[in-house]
């Protein structure tokens, strides 16, 4: 089980974090790394695509609020691309659809930055 | 006079034993090994998915309740029936976060919780009994929708 981390640049500030894999307790710190480092290059505006992600738990899903709640002091923003019906899942009986912008495809999660 | 109320049987598939070290690396096997008992009742992909999730979010609690020492072994007990699935997962920590965390909506600020939350609302029912010389357990049961 691993998971695989991809960062790149996109239009204007903003940066697309790509998720291929699982998100556990094991794995959440790479992606914990890699957020933490983007924001501390001070870039706010954050795409995560989860599209490739075939599961979350709760390790994760505290690595992106972490990570959003870092944006925000900042006035950024973290929006998910996520399609797949059980993360969704996870996220709606969290009530984290409240907080985290999510969308099915990455250039709607990209116009919806601040 | 009617006789008291006999408890239901149940028809029991059998039952898997499964001990990983506690440490984050080893909750994937837990996760996978039980959704493949779970396969072998009548849950949908989604409820196994559920099951897979539960499982790991109890494993994970017994990992952080340790507070970054080995949590030592951690014991996933499932007994399959015809009904139902009762997973059993014992540790020898002592301070997991379970009691007084309701399944109704999360906020952003306890995110701590997160795992515990899950458990209750992807499992029918959640059972904790604190340390009483072989370990806490943490008992959660799926039942199998007909």
């Amino acid at each position: 089980m691993d998971i695989k981390v991809n960062v790149r640049e996109s239009e204007g500030d903003a940066y697309v974090v790509d998720l291929t894999g699982e998100i556990d307790v094991y794995t959440s710190p790479k992606v914990k790394d890699a957020i933490t480092e983007l924001i501390d290059q001070e870039h706010y505006n954050l795409v995560i695509n989860l599209e490739k992600v075939r599961y979350i738990d709760s390790t994760g899903l505290g690595v992106l609020i972490g990570g959003l709640k870092r944006v925000r002091e900042h006035g950024g923003s973290v929006n998910l691309v996520c399609t797949n019906p059980q993360i969704k899942k996870i996220f709606d009986i969290t009530g984290l659809v409240k907080i985290f912008g999510i969308f099915d495809d990455e250039q709607s999660a990209m116009k919806a930055l601040v | 006079m009617s006789s008291p109320a006999q408890p239901k049987e149940r028809t029991s598939h059998g039952t898997v034993e499964v001990k990983i070290p506690g440490r984050a690396e080893w909750v994937a096997v837990a996760r996978l090994a039980v959704a493949a008992v779970a396969s072998r009742l009548r849950f949908s992909v989604d409820e196994i998915e559920d099951i897979k999730l539960a499982i790991a979010e109890a494993c994970t609690n017994s990992i952080q309740s340790a507070g970054g020492v080995d949590a030592g072994m951690i014991e996933i007990i499932c007994e399959a029936s015809e009904e139902e699935l009762r997973c059993v997962v014992r540790d020898h920590s002592t301070g997991h976060k379970v009691e007084g965390t309701k399944a109704t909506s999360l906020t952003e600020g306890r995110t701590e919780e997160l795992g515990v939350f899950l458990i209750r609302a992807l499992m029918d029912s959640v059972e904790y009994t604190p340390d009483t010389g072989r370990g806490t357990e943490l008992i959660m049961t799926k039942r199998v929708l007909v």
